[in-house]
């Protein structure tokens, strides 16, 4: 019962540097950290001082604007540090683990039986609502709210991302339970995309499942909602990501929260690059000297290069993504750089420019911009890469100029950031599109709530 | 210390500093700079503004150059003319000479240097004042300009204009990215209306006309259209291919519609410039000389009409005279003052033809109306595009309420 989706608009990014599809354990790390910047728009309150001593599953702090979503620590341990940062506001929390791991243990729910009341008080409980998502605003869901359908992409068409259908292969069963509860918390459906039949997603029950073809952004779950049913004003979708719906079927099922991932460590930087398994929050040096590096001067990212968060060399594993790139550091001059012909960057015109000669062709970029941030003048281009029907120039003129009315008429309530990765990474202006449409989401959220 | 470093160390040291935009223009001229992403997505295509600006430079060269031959040939070819000894053309023989080309040179590249001059020493002051980087806007700007002025523009009448059209076309809005009007279109408007002496008429059009009028070695120059809008289109003797490749008297660049139709394609195939503008303005050219062809046909203009010169002037052949072509391809698509929605452009493109043909038939004093057409849509694309984007929000609105509607259907079931 799939329906298929189409979408010809967008960009495939082919870099080199791809996981080799194996899987190799790390060691347990000696400290674990759980960043802020993975929970965007909550404002954490901390449940516990520091040096408490804490089991896997145990909250670590709450949302002061609603407090029943608590984020919880991914291992036992001793919370060693809470970092602040301006106005005091936490940046991190650091949490030096035991030797031997405890986690909490909740009593296993029945979900055929259970009510939609008592899986939300549960997944609350649990410390996994932080992985459900709301639209409008591309924040963690509010769960006193009763979302019209749920959306969760199965598979990532992002450059270096992980491939999922190697991640989530064999786990069927926290994938089917995932489902079903979340099933119960919608009048509507579960709406599933993945890329073809052999995804692990492609059989589950109790959702909707739609094979979408074409280039990034396929995979997001933007476009699934837009080509599936798009967000009006006053509605509300929830969205996950696959890979959580490993963490949340496994707390329903077992009754704990297992925060060990299997990601992908890649980019050009990277020697070999693999599949890792490692809880959330490890840290990443001893994976990435695992995995060798070949370009000492690096950046390391949090997530794929499209979306994922910069994070320092010594830096952790992000709560939420299941891909972690290496990327060089593109800070020096190039000579004749903006008027030489190029054949090794891609580009989306043919202005003395040749990946379009070349589609196949996988290329090392590095964190350049190539040139210069200028007020928008080019028009035309970000249309071809952006399959959402909404105008995508209008609208983030509309968020930086704040015009309130404009941004809802326009489709903000549809789009969150990513789904702006591409006309940002084609932006012949070089302007920072998915900062303007998080502080357009933001300003929105505020102003409307 | 290598260039690069020696560089990079002058821009840490005027870094902040009041002059820093001004180095930095010329810095980033040389070296494409070292700045890497902080936000959002953390590598970036290839493409910035100097590369796009730069392939529409490149489309013009070969029109620049073909100017400068032009200029010469159509000059030696008036004072022939003048003598009683009409030259015919022999491409290799008497167009592709030094001499064209030296004398074109000479009357053309100061216009280039002015142009640049005077445009760039603005952009930069404004830059330093305000205190951001040198657009590239002007680039391409300051090489239009001089492709479309008649080729013996007095240089200080030029500069004039250029500053005119430069502070208030484009700064007093902010700077690139920010104007209403093209910024060349507003230096040729500037131009033809401060100076219309200067910019019409038969004497204006090929090199020395004006210095020698009056005089024995008198020449002159009238283009087609000047000769069509005068009802005298059976004097001229040029043939539709002097017409197509561009061997006839005009502004410096829009003769050769040849040369202009592949710099079009090369726009096109290099996806800097919208072939949708380009394509509709074409169609609406078409569509108006088909519109006046048939009332000639129809008989409702006769012969003593002043407009039945141009009005009988084949449809098609519009497109190879005057600065039509040119207009369409390097100014109706200036991405910042044109249409900015898909669906918009072909609207602002049909438009541009369209009223560009129009006003060229019913201006008694000035048979060209592309450069005046351009700026009307320039005021009209804001517009255009608001009631595009219009479309999308009401669909929005309508897809709410039908989704309202059916929620509110569930609810009371």
């Amino acid at each position: 019962m799939s329906k298929d989706i189409q979408i010809k608009k967008g960009l495939d990014i082919r870099l080199v540097g791809a996981a080799k599809t194996q899987t190799n354990p790390t060691k347990p790390s000696a400290t674990y950290k759980v960043s802020l910047e993975d929970f965007h728009g909550i404002v954490p309150k901390l449940a516990v001082k520091e040096g408490a001593q804490l089991k896997a599953g145990a909250p670590l702090f709450f949302d002061k604007n609603k407090e029943s979503i608590q984020v919880v620590s991914p291992v036992s341990g001793t919370l060693t540090q809470v970092e602040r940062g301006a106005r005091r506001r936490i940046v991190s929390l650091s949490i030096q683990a035991d030797a031997s791991q405890t986690a909490l243990t909740h009593p296993t729910i029945d979900i055929a039986q259970a009510d939609a009341a008592a899986i939300k008080d549960y997944l609350l409980a649990g410390g996994v609502w932080p992985f459900v998502k709301q639209r409008p605003y591309d924040v963690v869901a509010n769960p006193d709210q009763t979302p019209k359908g749920i959306f969760i992409s199965g598979f990532n068409s992002a450059p270096l991302a992980a491939d999922l259908d190697y991640v989530l292969a064999g786990q069927e069963g926290f994938l089917q339970t995932a489902i079903s509860a979340l099933a119960k918390l919608t009048p509507g459906k579960v709406h599933v995309s993945v890329r073809d039949a052999k995804s692990p997603l492609a059989s589950v029950k109790e959702a909707e499942i739609h094979q979408v073809k074409g280039p990034h952004p396929a995979g997001l779950v933007g476009t699934l909602i837009n080509k599936v049913d798009p967000i009006n004003k006053g509605e509300v979708v929830w969205t996950l990501q696959a890979q959580d719906l490993l963490i949340i079927g496994e707390l329903l099922e077992k009754g704990v929260f297992n925060g060990t991932r299997t990601f992908a460590l890649g980019g050009s930087a990277i020697e070999n690059p693999q599949y890792f398994t490692a809880v959330i929050g490890a840290e990443l040096a001893p994976i990435v000297q695992t995995a060798g590096v070949s370009n000492e001067n690096y950046r390391l990212v949090n997530g794929d290069v499209l979306t994922g968060l910069a994070t320092p060399k010594n830096g952790h594993l992000g709560y939420k993504n299941t891909a972690v790139n290496a990327i060089p550091e593109g800070d020096d001059y190039e000579f004749f750089g903006w008027n030489k012909p190029e054949f090794n960057k891609i580009s989306s015109t043919r202005a003395l420019t040749f990946s379009w000669l070349f589609p196949k062709k996988k290329y090392d970029l590095n964190t350049n911009t190539n040139g210069e941030h200028r007020a928008f003048v080019v028009t035309g281009g970000y249309e071809e890469v952006f399959p959402l029907d909404i105008y995508p120039l209008q609208l983030l003129k509309s968020c930086m100029i704040k015009d309130l009315d404009e941004m809802e008429q326009l489709g903000l309530y549809e789009v969150a950031p990513e789904d702006f990765a591409l006309t940002e990474f084609i932006c012949i202006s070089k302007q920072p599109h998915q900062q303007i449409i998080r502080e357009g989401l933001d300003l929105l959220q505020k102003e409307i709530g | 210390m290598s260039f690069k470093n020696k560089l990079h160390e002058i821009k840490e040291q005027y870094k902040g500093k009041k002059m820093a935009p001004a180095f930095n223009a010329i810095h980033t001229f040389l070296y494409m700079p070292n700045e890497t992403t902080h936000s959002g997505g953390h590598v970036r295509a290839v493409d910035d503004l100097k590369r796009t600006m730069n392939t529409v430079i490149t489309a013009l060269i070969p029109v620049l150059i073909f100017g400068m031959f032009n200029a010469g040939y159509q000059h030696y070819a008036a004072v022939d003319a003048a003598n009683g000894t009409p030259r015919t053309l022999d491409i290799l023989g008497n167009f592709l000479t030094f001499d064209n080309f030296w004398m074109g040179a000479l009357t053309i590249l100061p216009l280039v240097i002015v142009s640049y001059g005077v445009g760039l020493a603005i952009e930069f002051l404004f830059a330093v004042i305000k205190g951001h980087e040198v657009e590239e806007g002007y680039l391409v700007t300051g090489m239009l300009v001089p492709l479309i002025v008649p080729v013996d523009t007095p240089l200080w009448m030029l500069a004039v204009a250029v500053a005119f059209g430069v502070v208030i076309g484009k700064e007093v809005f902010g700077g690139t990215g920010m104007n209403i009007l093209n910024p060349a279109l507003t230096i040729r408007a500037f131009l033809f209306f401060a100076y219309p002496t200067w910019m019409s008429g038969d004497k204006v059009w090929v090199h020395k006309a004006v210095e020698y009028a009056g005089t024995p070695d008198a020449i002159s120059g009238e283009t087609i259209l000047g000769y069509l809008a005068q009802g005298r289109g059976a004097e001229y003797s040029y043939s539709l291919s002097d017409m197509f490749f561009g061997f006839i008297p005009g502004s410096v660049g829009e003769t050769s519609t040849f040369l202009i139709l592949l710099g079009g394609l090369f726009l096109i195939f290099t996806k800097i410039a919208s072939w949708r503008i380009m394509l509709s303005a074409v169609l609406g050219a078409l569509t108006m000389g088909l519109i006046f062809n048939g009332v000639v046909d129809a008989g409702w203009i006769t012969e003593s009409s002043k407009f039945y010169g141009l009005m009988s002037f084949a449809f098609w052949q519009h497109l190879i005279v005057g600065g039509l072509a040119f207009g369409i391809v390097y100014m109706a698509t200036d991405p910042v003052t044109g249409s900015q929605t898909n669906k918009g452009k072909w609207y602002y493109g049909f438009f541009i033809g369209f009223i560009s043909v129009m006003i060229r038939v019913f201006n008694p004093a000035y048979p060209e109306g592309v450069f005046l057409a351009i700026l009307l849509m320039n005021v009209f694309a804001p517009t255009i595009d608001h009631y595009v984007v219009k479309g999308n929000i009401k669909k929005r609105l309508k897809r709410a309420k039908t989704s309202n509607a059916s929620n509110l259907n569930v609810e009371t079931a």
